[in-house]
């Protein structure tokens, strides 16, 4: 192939994986990979240097917006990417030194388990029960803007939200995607803030993640020009388009056709790694 | 109760300003990624790409001094790889500028924590750490 071909058809598929990415909910790095992998043989590790940097690309982009609508818990997120960078740094040394095959296998299985958050119910615990003794030392209780008022929210466990932020790092760094299921979990159902601060947050934290490893897969090699290039501007442009058409309508079908379609992607990973082929 | 009196709005400030600078981080480093994207297809848009193997050494845009040289050449490559760098400092920039406002702030607990944040992505710059 071409480098001419090869440039279009990744700049293509990294927009629709931006796009779905966004609107979903999933982000674009869940789908870039297999996308590379599976369908133009491109070395895993290359596929997670480009995917960790459009990860940064939209990740910061979108933090912009929220930051300046006041709904990011600035403080929460400084505190959790302490967890998050050290993980994420780990990760990302240690994924060379695992059989490309296994990487497949875990990167399927955490695909099938964004999958399933994505379709799953969720349910608002956040309440303003600030007896937490952490969360008041370290001054985490915050507030949140609800149709032109202003809401007060109080973060739980705190000790469990940071441990669970080490394995969202640490996913992150290894498979080269930003790892929000993992993160919003932590937040969601740990922390129980609620769901606009927590979704804000794990994405405000997400660029200095995925920027702790990517620092890492830089200097290994990992990150090449030739992919990397097509990969951000195709995803942020996509993710960009996604967050537009988002404000006006209400993905729910979308998001079962879409749910099916990484099932599909993720049992093939799975496959293709235990038949040894990536 | 700290979080809704003075602080509120002092962090407001440090809201707007922590969005426009990662708003236009990310806009110059595409920028940047954009222009050497288009000096790289008109220089090499007819080789042959290859990527089913990971070779460490191939593309030789690892080192910062390699990009440097190459984006004095106009080398699209480099100056894609000195885009992504640009791409990868705005989130470090951000702590940085967070750091700052907390000291403003008298916010120490928050300084100390900026600071570990920052101390652990300076250690990832060690390329002692790939092996």
């Amino acid at each position: 192939m071409s480098v001419l071909l090869f440039t279009i058809v990744v700049l293509l598929g990294a927009f629709l994986a931006g796009l779905v990415g966004s609107m979903t909910g999933l982000g674009g790095g869940v789908i870039i990979i297999p996308l590379l992998t599976l369908v133009l043989g491109v070395d895993i590790h290359y596929a997670i240097g480009a995917s960790i940097i459009s990860v940064i690309a939209t990740s910061s982009g979108s933090a912009a917006a929220y930051v300046k609508e006041g709904i990011t818990n600035i403080r929460l997120g400084m505190f959790l990417e302490i967890a998050t960078t050290i993980s994420a740094i780990f990760g990302a040394v240690i994924t060379v030194y695992i059989n490309p095959s296994y990487i497949a296998i875990v990167f399927g299985m955490i695909l099938l388990f964004s999958a399933a958050m994505m379709i799953r119910k969720k349910v608002d615990r956040s309440d303003n029960d600030t007896s937490g003794k952490i969360a008041l030392w370290l001054r985490l209780n915050g507030t949140y803007p609800v149709d032109g008022s202003i809401k007060k929210y109080a973060v739980h466990n705190v000790v469990g939200g940071f441990m669970m932020m080490f394995v969202a790092g640490i996913i992150s760094g290894l498979l080269g995607i930003g790892s929000g299921a993992l993160k919003v979990i932590a937040m969601d159902n740990i922390m129980r803030i609620p769901f606009r601060v927590s979704t804000t947050t794990s994405n405000f934290m997400m660029g200095v993640t995925a920027a702790a490893s990517a620092v890492v897969y830089f200097h290994r090699g990992q990150i090449d020009p030739g992919i990397a290039m097509p990969v951000t501007i195709g995803v942020l442009i996509g993710s960009t388009l996604g967050a537009k058409i988002l404000l006006r309508t209400k993905p729910d079908k979308l998001k079962v056709v879409f749910a099916v379609v990484v099932t599909f992607l993720a049992l093939q990973m799975i496959y293709n790694g235990m038949a040894g082929r990536l | 109760m700290k979080w809704d009196g003075k602080n509120f709005f002092a962090d407001r400030d440090v809201q707007l300003i922590l969005g426009t600078l990662l708003r236009v981080g990310v806009i110059t480093s595409m920028a940047v990624v954009f222009l050497g994207g288009v000096i790289y297809l008109m220089s090499s848009h007819a080789d042959l790409v290859d990527y089913r193997a990971f070779d460490a050494g191939k593309s030789g845009m690892s080192s910062i001094v390699a990009i440097y040289q190459g984006v004095l050449h106009m080398d699209g490559a480099a100056i894609i790889q000195f885009g992504t760098l640009l791409l990868i400092f705005t989130p470090v920039a951000r702590v940085v500028f967070s750091i700052f406002s907390f000291l403003i702030e008298r916010d120490y607990l928050y300084v100390v924590i900026g600071l570990l944040v920052l101390v652990v992505i300076l250690i990832s710059l060690s390329n002692k750490l790939v092996g």
